[in-house]
This record gives structure tokens, sequence and C-alpha cells, in this order.
């Protein structure tokens, strides 16, 4: 499938993919209220935190850090490994399989698509959070911003790509979704999304920075609140993107050798 | 346009006995089972044909269609569609194609069926003007003005349907796959559906396979048929001579202005029904014209029509032949 006919046809799945994204009003108002899991972690850090700092987090760094979380988690959150094992288990694949544009992206399309509501919805949260607790702990520096856009980039990729390699496990075990509650248990706990990363054990902590779960939420966050100096992020920076050219081709190699086994079940 | 030569597609598939017992014990050891739904098909399929695939469920029809249209790799064999060979995938090949999967939707659930038609011609490139012409045609020829707006899971399945096929041909395709069309469709949109694929086939030239267990699909649709049963091919050849081949008898529906005896009847041939004003004979084809002027001659005959086996029992007498040769042991042909 020609990456040209893909570009082409890229502004219409986009467009079509936000349309869907907003078919359903009310399911959208119970989605915002599911993804405030950092404004709790904000508000138990803070509490925790107003006795004494834990680590080099007071309660302006907690509330910094977890507000970032909020806005990183929003900005690079991705669910099409659903959408994708639904369609390689019942065959509605085939549908996907006979457009002339490769289905991978068309996946990837249909998630950005769903980011202008996402930052739409989760903006204005965003905005009134800082209004009433302040912005303090945001990085000034404008390189750093640099970085922080190309980390989220980064990190949404990562994102969507575990969700496609996940999708198509279901190729080869039939079923993958208690692969993706199994992968979230490690995101949730190593990601940085309830626990800043540098409040772990040193050894543990050691491990994590070699992970990808950290490279989905605390780096971009670690960025976002000025943790890091510019040499040090443009470092992890490259960190993150191998874990993205990895996250390539490990998706393209699964694509390929699950299409094979593709079964196309049901008329 | 269409050439397969020695096809054949095997699948594995998993098996366990029913039970908690048999459910935990496939946790560890899992049973499989190779299953040849296509074995050893060969076929030529010339442009603007329209072919109909027959055959019992899980006779191989579907994962032949699926292989044609690329959706399948074949196990081994040559399969080759206006040049291409479809699991390649080449996006020239999926201009040229569609499969309609009746019991499948390719439209976006959600929204109207007009999201769907647009997002195809992005896809496919369709020029604007072409695609305003084809839309133009499509909601006309099937009536679709009412319910291109209307999201698609608001849709009836006979509007579903009409939609699916109007999604399925706004880049044109040269060859159309249908399978299982018209399934539980109304005698009405079914009528519709098939008069819409007729004329689609007649005036854009494209190759028509179908497959369908309505033999009124296939009757009307399908001067050439191909039969499969248990992946293997039975038949290939006009319709007309396969009924003619299978059930050389011939049926006469005779309605009588007076009630006849049985007994008057049966000494002209098989009496298939006989009801208060109304009988069926069956004879050999040879003496349909004795027993029709006896018939005038001796009866009190108010209409009389001529006709074959309904082609639902010359199939299911096919099928059921095949199967008793194939447990006794014989040649598959």
């Amino acid at each position: 499938m020609s990456l040209r006919n893909t570009a082409r046809a890229f502004p219409t799945l986009l467009r079509i993919g936000f349309v869907d994204a907003v078919a359903y009003r009310a399911e959208m108002f119970i989605w915002v209220l599911a993804t405030t899991m950092p404004l709790v972690m904000l508000a138990l850090w803070s509490t925790v935190a107003r006795e004494a700092p834990i680590g080099r987090y007071g309660e302006a760094q907690f509330t910094a850090y977890f507000l970032a979380t909020f806005v990183v988690r929003q900005l690079t959150g991705s669910w099409v490994f659903y959408d994708m094992n639904f369609a390689v288990r019942n065959g509605t694949l085939a549908m996907r399989l006979l457009r002339p544009v490769h289905p991978l992206w068309a996946y990837g399309a249909e998630a950005l698509a769903a980011m202008p509501m996402r930052f739409a919805v989760s903006l204005p949260i965003a905005v009134v959070a800082m209004a009433v607790v302040g912005a303090h702990g945001m990085t000034h520096d404008p390189v750093l911003w640099g970085v922080w856009v190309a980390s989220v980039i980064g990190s949404w990729l990562i994102t969507l790509l575990v969700n496609l390699m996940i999708g198509c496990a279901s190729f080869y075990i039939e079923s993958s979704l208690k692969l993706m509650d199994a992968w979230l248990v490690f995101f949730f706990i190593l990601s940085g999304y309830i626990i800043p990363i540098d409040l772990f054990p040193p050894t543990l902590r050691a491990l994590v920075e070699w992970l990808p779960f950290r490279f989905q939420i605390g780096f971009p966050v670690e960025v976002m609140t000025g943790a890091h100096g510019r040499g040090a992020a443009l470092a992890l920076l490259g960190g993150q993107w191998l874990w993205v050219a990895a996250g390539f081709g490990a998706t393209a190699l699964m694509w390929r050798g699950g299409l094979r086994r593709f079964a196309a079940y049901g008329g | 346009m269409i050439r397969v030569r020695a096809l054949r597609k095997r699948f594995d598939v998993h098996e366990r006995s029913p039970g908690v017992a048999a459910a935990f014990r496939s946790l560890f050891r899992r049973r499989t089972r190779a299953v040849l739904a296509v074995d050893g098909i060969d076929l030529d399929i010339a442009p603007g044909e329209r072919v109909g695939f027959l055959g019992p469920n899980g006779a191989g029809k579907t994962t032949t269609l699926k292989i044609l249209s690329g959706l399948l790799h074949p196990t081994s064999g040559e399969v080759r569609v206006d040049g291409h060979e479809p699991r390649r995938r080449e996006d020239a090949f999926l201009k040229k194609i569609m499969l309609v999967l009746g019991q499948k939707q390719q439209l976006l659930w959600d929204l109207p069926a007009s999201e769907t038609f647009e997002l195809n011609r992005a896809v496919y490139d369709v020029p604007r003007a072409q695609y305003e012409e084809t839309l133009r045609e499509l909601v006309d020829l099937l009536e679709l003005k009412e319910l291109i707006n209307k999201p698609a899971r608001t849709l009836s399945l006979g509007e579903r349907m009409k939609c699916e096929l109007a999604a399925a041909l706004i880049h044109r395709p040269r060859v159309l796959f249908l399978d299982e069309p018209t399934i539980g469709l109304d005698v009405t949109t079914q009528a519709t559906v098939r008069d819409f694929v007729k004329r689609y086939n007649e005036r854009s030239g494209a190759t028509l396979i179908l497959t369908s267990h309505d033999m009124g699909d296939v009757e009307q649709l399908c001067p050439r048929v191909v039969l499969i049963d248990h992946g293997k091919l039975l038949y290939d050849g006009a319709l007309d001579q396969l009924v003619a081949r299978t059930r050389p008898d011939k049926r006469i529906v005779l309605r009588f202005a007076r009630p006849v005896d049985a007994d008057d009847l049966v000494k002209l041939g098989k009496l298939v029904r006989h009801d208060t004003g109304q009988s069926v004979l069956q004879v050999h084809k040879d003496a349909v014209n004795a027993v029709v002027g006896h018939a005038l001659a001796q009866l009190p005959v108010s209409d009389l029509l001529v006709e074959s086996a309904p082609l639902e029992e010359v199939m299911s007498e096919l099928f059921t032949r095949n199967r008793r040769r194939e447990a006794g042991g014989e040649a598959e042909r």
C-alpha cells in the first residue's frame, strides 16, 4: 500500500475520525470524568506533602507534576487496541483490508482524530486547575518546551504502537484484551502516572529508567516541570525515540506475521 | 479476468470438548485439527461474466471469495485477478475490486452512510466529478435519498444492504464479489438488490461472482454456476445444463376446472402433489409432449405450466449424492 495514497486520504480519515469521536455526547462526558485520576493523585499527594516535602516534592511541586501528568495523558492517550482486537476476532478487519489504505495508518488517523476533542475537553480543566492552584514549577526554558513537544509526540507514538502491537497480538492469541490489562498494571505503576519516578527506590528507579513506560508519561512531565537540564532532556529524548523506532519495527513484524494467520472469520 | 490453479487453503482449528475440565486442560494442551477448506480448485472467469458459487455451509465458497479478494493467503496454488496476485493487496488491485459480505458491514456504524461514501471517495481517490455522478446514479437506482443522512445503526437490514452496495460501488470496481448479498432481506428488497446488481454488471461490464443460499439470486443473476463441496469443485458450467443433467425430469403443474381423481393422474407420471384444483406431475422430459396432450384431451384442465425441478431440490440432490459417493469411497469426480 503506497504512502502517497494514504497521505492523500489522511485529511478525510482525520475528519471522519473526529466526527466519529463526537458521535456520542453522553459517552464523551463520562470519559472526561474517567480521566481525572491525576487530579485525584494531585489532591492526595499535596495533602501528604503539606506535613513535610517528600523527596524534592513540596505541595507546589506535586501540584505542577500532576497537572502536567493530566495534560500529557490527555494528549497521548489511545485505545485503538480495543477496536483492533474486536476487528480481528470477529473478522470485520476484512472490511479495512479491502481499502487501499493501510489499516494501521487508518487506526493511527482515528487515534489522532480524537485529539482535538480530548484537547478541547481537557484544556479548560487544566487551565482552571492552574488558575486555582497556580502554575509554579513549570519550566520557562523555550528549548525545553521544544523538547517537551517532541517528547509528547514520542509518548503518543509509543502509546499508539503499544496499542497496535497488542491489537496485532490477537492474530496470534485470539483475544488480547487481557494483555492490555497486564500492560496497564505496569503502566500505572512504572510510568510516573500515580507516583513520580524519582520517588522510587534507587534500584527500581534504575530499572524503570530503561523501560518504555516512563517515556509514555514521566519523561514529558519531567521536562514540563523543569526536572532536567537541556543536555539531560535531549539525551532522554534520544532514548525515547529509540523506543519509538523499536515500536515501529515490532509493530510491522507483528502485523506482517499476523496477517498470514488472519482467518477473516464470519460470513 | 480470474485464473485459479490448484488452489488450496488449510486452517488449523482449535478443538476442545465442552465443560470446565476440558477448558482447564486446554490451557496447557491445545488440540488442533487441520481443515482443508479449499482443496485443489481450478477456475477461469472471463471479464463481464456473472458466476454463482454454490455449495452447502462450510463448502469453501466464502473462503475462495476471500482468497480471490486478497483477505486470505492461500496455502498453495496460483491465483490471478486481472493480472494481480490478490494476497499482495496492491493499491492497483484493491481499487479494481470490492467484496460485499452480507453479514459484515463497511458502513461506519455511528455515522450517516454519506460519511462512508465520502471516506471511500478519498481512499479510492475518486475524482470529485465522477464521485458526484456515481453517487447520483446510486442514490437514484437504489432509492437512497431518504437514507444516506441517517446514522447507519438506525437503518433497517434492507436499507443498510442497499447503502452497503452503494458504498461498495463508489469507486466503480471491475470485479465485484458478493457473499450472500440478500441474506435476511424481504422479497421486495431482494428483488431491488438483484435487479440493481444485474444492471451494474450489464452497464459497467464488471465481473460478478456471487455466493448465495437463495436460489432466486442464482437463477436470476448467474448464467454460470460453480458447485463446491468439501472444498472441491463438483461442477462448473451453465445453470440450465446442470439442472437438466441432475434432474432430467420436468414438472407439469395442472389446474383443473373441477376435482380430478388421483388415480387418473398416476397413470401419466409421478404424482408429486395433489390438492383440490391443482396437481403436479413429474415426467421424463421426453414424455412431456405426450403427457400434456393426453391431459388436455382427457382431463378438465383450466391451466397448465411446464417447469424444471426447483433449484433447491436439484442442489440438495446433487450434494446428497456427492456425500454418499464420498462416504462410499468413490472417486470425487
